[in-house]
């Protein structure tokens, strides 16, 4: 029987041991996946497994098993390999099976050459993903995995290394000390802001663990042809990670672009793979069989393995949302396969009973950050937990867009609100609407032809993703044609929840679900579903220090709290009882009855927007009396206060 | 070196295959599942192939001639060389020479078909030289008929003969008269074909493979299965019969056999590692093509010590150098001569998954083409082709000196056929793509649901469920993506009938006209979405701009052609500018776009359906005011229009209570629930489709009668007080409804209940859109002139007040404007507001009664 180390570390020594036991029939693939699917299971195995978001490539073994969080940003075509084949000593004829999955070289040993025309060779197709780390994904977020794979690697007796030579300067410290240094927010933020991948800029302080990797990227770049650097198509400017193909063998129709997936899989770095790509090239005038593809498409589908390692996946799954503070998987059905099969619906519970103070605790907080607006708190918390959860025809459900005006202009402000979001979610980004970023930035994806490829933009984010655009930045000018197709799709994101990707011959749309919350000065351009005017009760001299206070006041511990928070009632169900139904209905009979020409559908849309996020808000899965009644009181307010706003810049004018 | 293709392998897998292709013909036939189950007993897992059928259940000793076990198989295969009417010479240049006994042949150059793969020695097996079969006496047996290609089941004389047979007896049962323009039906079609080749000189045959399968549906499988093999047959079997019938006739080289329509795989993303080394038919878009690349077919050496020459054919993508002269046993002296050699042109072709096969989410798949020859250069980037061709995969060498193999092959296909889809384009209706679309079930499905009494409330109300009421308008729209019959008056003079209908949206804002617009654009296939505001006139038409690269001007097209046998949504229709909507009424009427620019002259198809949206001109709908002052468009433009609907808010207690309870539950039920209740959306996207391409219903007489009446009902009502109020253009738009609404029903006749929706219907959007504010009067004048009746008869009287004011006053040459006014008002026994009186004024200034300068009024 194989030990612990075994299936981490040499898995291929497992799945030949598989494939000799069951060789004649086909079985032994299942049976692989099988036997990894039961060794994750065990005791928080999961944790054990080296993470390709994590530690460079060059500190992980080769052929050993990696994890990898990522989303899918394009798909390859599907491709033939061989799944089995067969080997022939030439000197004593002998004959020997191998198989090729999870491989991407058919390897034979020095004295054998490949049968290409043996009767047991078996053609399999399997499907490449180009994937990147989700983008915009928070410091916090990848602290966070850090952490628990540390935690698991150290506490355990038989430790596993992730490679034989790395060894990294955190992995020293205990668990406890961990907690300890979240005591210390300050330095955990200096300490880790090198990791952030957007906004982090103002710390300047980068990890010496980064600036390997972007050294051992960098080499390669330089090498060996002394080709342009690989643009490796982050959906984000100025995001660094790893780039990974990986190659998925069973059910690859069920994942989508953009899906966030974890996989479990044997890491590739061959170097033989690089050789592939000069060979090819060198030898593409001679042999018209491999002169199908350009040079640049072969750049782009096979980069050197060394900057975009290949992953053979052996488990897939798809992330239902990437925090790492809650359990995987939450819902029922799907926790039964989990292997957190018993912790979800405790985790759920547990944090359900305690749920009031911390909206509480959250609410105090964002209303300090929104400078004494309690207000527009609420109504930042509705957003915050908002998400696209149906869509009837082209009718995107749940979605809700806030527009904060009234932020003051040229000020860091925004800046703060949107680090103070970042604090809190797990993947963001913050979109500065000048013109020159709006002429000149990529923000709808576009297929390549001549690379084959979808080259990323901006909008293409994970799904749950807080997309905060700043209308504060924006100044007169001229858009150009770029611009005016940048805004049109920031229009159709917010509106319709979906970005139409350019193929060039046509347009494809895809499905997002993307929170917008645009701060602005007056009224913003774009569309949005519900307008709140910040009201300002205090305005603090240094505003930088101020924020900055807010956010080393608040416990990490808390902090974590509130993150679980805006989580987890994302993913609560919901319904609405006939008798409410009734009340409803009553309702806006009424109202229309009293002021049919201000209250229209869209606020009865609206208004049950608002009950519904503010029923989640409280944990409570159905509207009841009071929270519509509330909902119906938030409107009223958030309306007279843009009544009145209209009415201070009706005399100003 | 580790050569290419893994014959052996390729050959196995193809002999595994055609014993599957047998145990399912075995599973349908009875007869042949008994031998089976014999054979299966005596002779292993391996199941036997019979050489020909028609010689198999003759003979009862057939299947005892057949191999028994696969080790023993695979040792015993040494081949016999059989040259007789075997391929194996053909396409060889020891061919050119030899030729086929036959004059005409023998003129006619060979030539190689690279698409088929280099020309490989395809091997025959006599089936009685197996060691194993030796002990069967098959005596009733002629030798040829045991002959087959190794590794397949393809007997090429029996092969052949069929063939012959096909080109010589077939004739389509199901040919339509304008797919074959100048075809008699009733004759043997491709026979035509080869006089057709005869006179033009094109020596290609193109096949279309369902009328293969239609005669011998196992020709049609060893194509499908062997096509390497089998399509040389049947080239020279056309050959045969075309030198045969014309032998004067000379051709540039032999007719080659160009299958097309494999009915195997229609999709790009069903391809899978059983596909390969098979005839395939999918369809997708061009992307990109490469330049052209010539390939060496056959490489000519010199030796340069004795001058001696030799041909070297290219084998597997290969050229084997001699390194000895055959002639003076120099080593190594043999040099290429290079313009001796023979190249054939190729090209690599890119082709991506068309965009209605995609699953939602993923991006697009591609494969790569190559062509050769003649079929070089037929498509462009854009270009959406039928590709049939034979799909090959081929292993990746690491490197040369390293055994390593990359385990991934390389796949593409090698074309034999294009079919553009969107050839016809520009010429008439394409049917054949969407025709392909639906399997039997899928048909009978859909008939079942035609027949039921509730169809049409049943498809409207699965038009955009989310949508709250306006029944009337989403049947209008169902009406819309139905579309009316197409006539053609060409011949008469007065050139295509429009068959779309146009609707014209016009409400308050927020009343899910935008959604509306959405959905219909989301639900056919070939809709665009503009917005009026964004869109310029050559935005919508067409505009000419020049290639960076070659220099070359290219016609780009807009949103309108985009849409032809679509549907167009503009929406904020009346955001547009003037100019961009004048282009719209050559495209609402006579369904064609002309482009004068650039040296460019052109008149482009564009069929489409027009769906506008747009807001009243003071955003808030005016109930004082008519539609043509709501909305301020030309009335040209608006009588283009079929049907204009009023989406206005209705203020009504009982409608507000029913949109509250839609909208919550539309907040807390789960998606299954509320597809569950609708129709699919592809159901009914279907049923459109199908509608649309097959039915074509006709005027019944009734229904003419009651069309007749109608419009004479509506002129009657005009012409009761004094104008014609119902044009000819209204009873186009009546026939245009009830046709559509026939289709709905699938019916092949207009019937009298169709033109009673018809009707029924264009009275709604009418009686919305047309009632006279001030008599609640319908009024199609409104629609036709911009001005109701009473208006307009309103304005006559006062201009007759004004004047006889003026005349009154005696002969003053001028008089003071708001004098004039005061006074007006003072003798009007009705409100005279500034507008009318300023109407009444350029009514006056139009008859050349008056003048009005700044203040004051001047008569002449």
């Amino acid at each position: 029987m194989p030990c612990v180390a075994d299936w981490l570390n040499n898995p291929f020594s497992i799945v030949q041991g598989i494939f000799a036991q069951n060789v004649p029939n086909s079985d032994w693939e299942k049976k692989v996946t099988e036997y990894f699917k039961e060794k994750l299971k065990e005791n928080n195995a999961t944790n054990w497994v080296p993470s390709l978001n994590d530690v460079p490539v060059h500190y992980l073994k080769p052929n050993s098993l990696v994890k990898f969080r990522c989303m899918v940003q394009d798909m390859f075509d599907p491709e033939f390999y061989m799944g089995v084949y067969e080997t022939v000593d030439p000197n004593t004829n002998a004959r020997v099976l191998h198989f090729g999955k999870y491989r991407d070289v058919a390897e034979c040993g020095p004295q054998q050459e490949i049968d290409l025309n043996s009767s047991q060779t078996v053609t399999s197709e399997r499907q490449t993903f180009y994937c990147v780390p989700v983008p915009g994904e928070s410091a916090w977020s990848v602290v966070v995995l850090n952490l628990q794979f540390y935690a698991y690697t150290s506490a355990s007796q038989a430790r596993v290394s992730p490679s034989t030579s790395y060894t990294p300067s955190r992995h020293k410290r205990s668990y406890e000390e961990d907690e300890d240094m979240d005591l210390h927010p300050s330095k955990q933020k200096e300490q880790h802001m090198g990791n952030s991948r957007s906004g982090g800029d103002i710390h300047g302080c980068v990890e010496p663990k980064r600036l390997e990797t972007e050294a051992s990227a960098g080499h390669h770049l330089i090498s060996p042809n002394c080709s342009p650097p690989l643009d490796l198509n982050f959906p984000l400017p100025g995001e660094k990670g790893p780039a990974c193909l990986v190659k998925v063998y069973e059910s690859w129709d069920s994942f989508k672009v953009n899906d966030v997936l974890e996989v479990y899989g044997i890491l590739s770095v061959d170097p033989v793979l690089s050789i592939v790509n000069n060979e090819e090239r060198d030898s593409s005038a001679l042999d018209p069989m491999e002169c199908m593809d350009t040079a640049e498409e072969q750049r782009v589908h096979s980069p050197p393995a060394s900057l975009v390692p290949r992953i053979h996946v052996i488990l897939a799954q798809k992330l239902q949302h990437i925090n790492p503070l809650l359990p995987a998987c939450l819902n029922e059905e799907e926790s039964k396969t989990c292997e957190y099969r018993n912790l979800a619906p405790l985790f759920v519970s547990n944090f359900m009973s305690e749920l009031s103070p911390v909206r509480a605790e959250l609410l105090g907080f964002l209303t300090h950050a929104l400078l004494g607006d309690s207000l527009a708190a609420e109504y930042l918390i509705l957003h915050l937990i908002s998400t696209v959860y149906a869509r009837r025809d082209v009718l995107p459900l749940g979605k809700f867009t806030v527009n904060l005006s009234g932020c003051p202009r040229n000020s860091i402000f925004t800046e703060h609100i949107y680090r103070i979001i970042q604090q809190l979610v797990p993947a963001s980004y913050r979109l500065q609407m000048t013109i020159e970023n709006m002429n000149h930035s990529r923000f709808i994806p576009h297929k390549d032809y001549a690379a084959n490829r979808l080259v990323s933009g901006v909008l293409q984010l994970a799904s749950n993703t807080s997309l905060v655009v700043d209308e504060t930045q924006l100044e007169q000018g001229q858009l150009d044609t770029t611009g005016v197709h940048n805004v049109t799709a920031l229009g159709n994101l917010i509106t319709w929840q979906k970005v139409d990707y350019d193929f060039n011959y046509h347009q494809m749309e895809f499905p997002c679900n993307i929170n917008v919350l645009i701060t602005s000065e007056g009224r913003s351009l774009l569309p949005s579903d519900c307008q709140v005017h910040l009201q300002p009760q205090i305005i603090p001299p240094n505003m930088e220090e101020y924020m900055n206070s807010l956010l080393t006041a608040v416990l990490p511990s808390v902090l974590n709290k509130f993150r679980i928070y805006l989580s987890l009632l994302r993913l609560l169900d919901y319904s609405i009882s006939d008798e409410v139904t009734k009340a409803v209905e009553e309702d806006f009979v009424e109202m229309r009855k009293n002021d049919p020409e201000s209250i229209t559908a869209d606020d009865l849309h609206r208004t049950l927007l608002v009950a519904r996020f503010l029923s989640l808000s409280a944990g409570q899965t159905t509207l009841s009396r009071e929270r519509w009644l509330r909902a119906k009181q938030l409107e009223a307010l958030r309306k007279a206060r843009l009544q009145q706003q209209k009415c201070v810049n009706g005399n100003e004018l | 070196y580790l050569g290419p293709p893994p014959a052996a392998l390729r050959r196995f897998r193809r002999r595994l295959r055609a014993c599957l292709c047998l145990a399912a013909q075995d599973a349908r036939s009875p007869p042949s599942q008994k031998r089976r189950t014999e054979d299966s007993t005596s002779t292993g897992d391996l199941q036997p192939m019979p050489t020909s059928p028609p010689a198999d259940l003759q003979s009862p000793s057939g299947p005892d001639a057949l191999f028994s076990s696969p080790p023993q198989f695979r040792h015993a295969a040494i081949p016999l060389d059989f040259d007789i009417s075997s391929p194996l010479t053909y396409g060889t240049p020891s061919s050119r020479v030899e030729g086929t006994p036959r004059s005409g042949v023998r003129g006619t150059p060979v030539r190689q078909r690279p698409d088929l793969g280099s020309a490989r020695k395809a091997r025959q097996v006599d089936l009685h030289s197996d060691g194993l079969a030796e002990d069967v006496v098959a005596t009733e047996q002629s030798l040829g008929q045991k002959l087959v290609i190794w590794g397949t089941d393809v007997n090429v004389a029996s092969c052949k003969e069929k063939f012959q047979r096909f080109l010589q007896c077939f004739i389509d049962p199901l040919a339509k008269e304008d797919e074959d323009i100048g075809l008699d039906l009733n004759e043997p079609r491709y026979m035509q074909r080869l006089e057709e080749i005869n006179m033009v000189g094109e020596p290609f045959l193109n096949v279309n493979c369902d009328h293969l399968r239609s005669f011998d549906e196992n020709l049609y499988r060893q194509l499908i299965c062997y096509p390497q093999e089998v399509i040389p047959t049947f080239d020279m079997a056309v050959n045969e019969i075309f030198f045969d019938r014309y032998p004067d006739s000379i051709l540039e080289h032999q007719i080659q056999v160009r299958p097309y329509n494999a009915l195997k795989t229609r999709n790009m993303r069903s391809l899978n590692p059983e596909d390969i080394d098979q005839l395939i038919t999918i369809s997708g878009m061009v992307i990109r093509s490469s330049q052209l690349i010539p390939e060496m077919q056959e490489a000519f050496f010199k030796c340069q010590v004795c001058a001696f020459t030799t041909r070297v054919e290219i084998d597997r993508g290969r050229i084997a150098e001699p390194s000895v002269c055959k002639n003076c046993n120099t080593t190594h002296s043999m040099a290429l001569i290079h313009n001796r050699s023979m190249f054939s042109d190729k090209q690599m072709i890119k082709l991506q998954e068309s965009p209605e096969d995609m699953p939602a989410g993923q991006t697009p798949h591609t494969v790569a083409l190559f062509a050769h020859n003649d079929l070089v250069d037929k498509v462009q980037p854009g270009d959406r082709v039928n590709v049939t061709g034979i799909y090959r995969a081929v292993p990746i060498r690491v490197n040369p000196r390293i055994s390593n193999v990359k385990s991934v092959y390389k796949t593409h296909i090698d074309v034999i056929h294009y079919r553009k889809t969107d050839a016809k384009r520009l010429h008439g209706v394409d049917e054949e793509t969407e025709q392909k679309m639906f399997t039997e079930e899928r048909v009978e499905m859909l008939k079942e649901l035609s027949k039921k009494a509730d169809i049409y409330e049943r498809l409207s109300s699965a038009l955009a469920p989310s949508i709250y009421e306006h029944e009337d308008i989403k049947k209008g729209i169902l009406l819309q993506l139905f579309g009316g019959s197409r006539k053609d008056f060409t011949r008469t003079g007065r050139g295509n009938f429009r068959a779309e209908i146009n609707i014209l949206l016009c409400g308050d804002p927020g009343t899910s006209k935008s959604q509306l617009l959405q959905y219909v654009y989301n639900l056919v296939p070939r809709g665009q979405y503009t917005s009026g505001k964004g869109s310029s006139a050559v935005g919508l038409t067409a505009y000419v701009m020049k290639d960076p690269e070659t220099r070359q001007l290219v016609l780009q097209t807009g949103a309108l052609v985009l849409s032809d046998n679509g549907i167009c949504c503009i929406d904020e229709f009346d955001k547009m500018n003037e100019s961009t909507r004048s282009v719209l009424h050559e495209v609402m009427e006579q369904q064609t776009l002309s482009i004068a620019k650039a040296g460019i002259i052109c008149q482009l198809n564009a069929r489409t359906s027009i769906l506008a949206a747009a807001n009243p001109i003071e955003s808030q709908w005016n109930p004082k005011k008519t539609t043509i002052e709501n909305i301020q468009l030309p009335h040209t433009l608006l009588s283009r229009f079929d049907l204009i609907f009023l989406m206005l808010d209705p203020r009504d207690e009982a409608y507000d209570r029913r949109l509250a309870r839609h909208l919550v539950s539309l907040y807390y039920r789960s998606e299954e629930k509320m597809e569950e209740e609708y129709m699919d959306m592809a159901v009914l996207r279907d049923y459109i489709a199908y509608a649309r391409s097959y039915v074509n219903p006709r005027l019944s007489e009734e229904a003419s009668q009651a069309l007749i009446e109608a419009y004479v009902d509506m002129r009657k009502i005009g012409s009761g007080r004094g104008m014609v109020s119902a044009y000819p253009r209204q009873l186009e738009s009546l026939i245009r409804l009830a046709e559509a609404h026939a289709k709905v029903r699938f019916s092949e006749k207009v019937e009298t209940i169709d033109v009673e929706e018809a009707k029924r219907l264009h009275r709604e959007a009418l009686k919305q859109s047309a009632t006279d504010p001030r008599t609640g009067i319908v009024d199609i004048s409104i629609l036709t002139t911009g001005m109701s009746a009473t208006a307009r008869k309103r304005k006559e009287e006062l201009a007759q007040a004004l004047r006889k004011l003026i005349q009154s006053k005696g002969k003053t040459p001028a008089l003071k404007y708001q004098q004039l006014f005061d006074d007006l008002r003072a003798q009007s026994d009705t409100a005279v507001t500034k507008e009318m009186f300023e109407e009444a004024l350029r009514a006056l200034a139009d008859d050349d009664f008056l003048t009005v300068t700044g203040k004051t009024v001047r008569l002449l």
